[in-house]
């Protein structure tokens, strides 16, 4: 996990404050997060930028406008398909599976696609 | 489903929602404002730079800074704010469609202010879709907003202001940037600012482009290339940049959906970024009680949005008889002083110009169709 991506001094917004680290897991690996960021962020922080791959030609997406307008960022979160992770914030524990296609609902015991 | 009612809604809690609200609330009308984000602010809060202009634009103060201000206003104001809320939709009964996490809202409004923003646009070449291509003011939004870089060597792709700008708070939240790529000779933003990244060292690379961006799975090295003067790629002159990162600052686009979905009559204006919703001098479209103001009517800057809101917050208000004609006039008339102010300038004048002919294709609307439409 690279850290130092987080960007802890700054010359005009001054040291990052300390927040409550919660743990969010990324399928199944834990990843710390900053209580209150977006999801899209603590895996930029974590150096991971594949969030979900297309429909036809299951080519990876990423973040790209990061407010919650382009849905290159869309990932199934704690069995939902289609939550855009760059407008949504962390939670304890929260599942999050890349997403590839449309995705579909995880209904008990069964699969997210 | 709720049904809640209201006097004024906004759409759109960024510099111009907000100014529309505080406006529009101190002149005594009941407003409700609604954000799909969990925080009101809109872009201010990713713009840590000093704001042009002069005293009354706040020159020199920082876009949060302006942000953290307007919010105050806010909340000594009686408007009433709804976070978190997505409007979906526009009803022909000036009725709003809004969810707000699991709960689902009808607001019915008197008036509606539309203040959704701009969009970032993209651009096509092979590679373009790999992840670590994103637009510029994403890697704004995650350094500024959420502190953390999206890389640690970028490729900006575009010289305007927010090229040089977002260059810029990159190398502030330690990233290198390895170049800037401009496919026009000359650069597009203000000199003050593209001054600061060539001091810094970023090598300015005008008459270039990006050719490919290549990667397994994500942004590994950029081919950029010179281009000629009809900005085709000359064979032989392409070199690879090692990069994880390529940011794209090719301009900004209005979020007009609801405007198109509430019957709103439109014009296209490159200069303002593409379809625009037409509106008169009182920020009001061509559908009666609908407004709009900020990035919506045409992309400019933050500064510009929030005198827009102003306006749209003042006109709303003097429309429902919460202030005479005379008096609605005189303040419209501040505002629109110090609009004309913040559209001069090289780049100012285009938009001022796009403006100009946007009020002249309104006016033309209007008498073709006999007024407004419902
Ligand atoms: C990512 C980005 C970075 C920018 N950076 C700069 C910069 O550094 N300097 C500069 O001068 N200009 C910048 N701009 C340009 C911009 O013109 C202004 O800064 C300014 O923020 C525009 O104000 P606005 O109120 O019109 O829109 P915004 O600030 O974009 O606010 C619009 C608000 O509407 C909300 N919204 C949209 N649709 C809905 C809906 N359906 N339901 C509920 N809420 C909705 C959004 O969540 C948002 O909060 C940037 C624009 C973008 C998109
Ligand atoms: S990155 Fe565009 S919606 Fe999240």
């Amino acid at each position: 996990m690279e850290d130092d991506l987080r960007v802890m001094n700054h010359p005009i917004l001054g040291d990052l404050p300390e927040k409550k680290m919660v743990t969010i897991y990324y399928q199944g690996q834990p990843i710390l997060a900053r209580e209150g960021e977006p999801i899209a962020a603590a895996l930029l922080a974590a150096g991971i930028k594949a969030f979900r791959k297309t429909v036809h030609r299951h080519e990876p997406r990423g973040v790209f406008c990061a407010i919650g307008r382009c849905t290159d960022c869309m990932m199934i979160v704690n069995g939902k398909p289609n939550v855009r992770t760059c407008v949504t914030f962390v939670e304890d524990g929260m599942q999050l599976e890349p997403q590839d296609g449309y995705g579909r609902r995880k209904v008990d015991g069964g699969d997210a696609k | 489903m709720k049904r809640l009612s209201t006097e004024i809604a906004i759409i759109g809690a960024g510099p111009a929602g907000l100014c529309a609200a505080i406006e529009a609330s101190k002149l005594g009308a009941k407003v409700t404002l609604i954000d799909e984000n969990a925080l009101p602010g809109g872009q201010l809060f990713k713009q840590i730079h000093k704001f042009f202009g002069s005293k009354e634009h706040l020159a020199g103060v920082r876009g949060y800074e302006i942000g953290t201000r307007l919010l105050e206003e806010l909340e000594k104001s009686d408007a009433e704010v709804m976070l978190s809320g997505t409007a979906y939709g526009l009803f022909r009964d000036m009725t709003i469609g809004v969810v707000q996490k699991t709960n689902h809202y009808a607001i019915q409004a008197k008036k509606i202010i539309l203040a959704a923003g701009g969009k970032e646009n993209y651009m096509d070449f092979p590679g373009s879709t790999l992840p670590g291509v994103m637009g510029a003011g994403a890697a704004q939004t995650m350094i500024n907003v959420n502190r953390v870089l999206p890389g640690r060597h970028v490729v900006m792709l575009g010289s305007g202001n927010v090229g040089l700008i977002v260059s810029y708070q990159l190398m502030q939240a330690g990233a290198c940037v390895e170049a800037l790529v401009e496919a026009a000779p000359a650069i597009g933003g203000y000199g003050v600012h593209a001054g600061k990244i060539r001091r810094a060292g970023v090598p300015i690379l005008t008459s270039h482009t990006i050719k490919e961006v290549y990667g397994d799975g994500k942004v590994e090295g950029v081919i950029i290339a010179e281009v000629d003067e009809k900005f085709r790629v000359i064979e032989g002159t392409e070199r690879a940049i090692a990069a994880d990162t390529v940011c794209l600052a090719v301009g900004l686009n209005p979020m007009t959906e609801l405007a198109h979905m509430a019957g709103c009559g439109f014009t296209f204006l490159p200069a303002l970024g593409g379809h625009v919703p037409l509106h008169d001098d009182n920020m009001e479209t061509t559908v009666p009680g609908i407004y709009v103001a900020g990035d919506i009517t045409g992309v400019e800057e933050a500064s510009s949005a929030m005198e827009e809101g102003k306006l749209a917050g003042i006109a709303a208000a003097a429309s429902l008889g919460y202030l005479d004609q005379e008096k609605a006039k005189e303040l419209k008339d501040e505002v629109q002083v110090r609009l004309s102010a913040l559209r001069t300038g090289a780049f100012g004048e285009k938009r001022q110009t796009a403006k100009t002919e946007q009020m002249a294709r309104m006016a033309a609307f209007l008498q073709e169709k006999g007024g407004r439409r419902p």
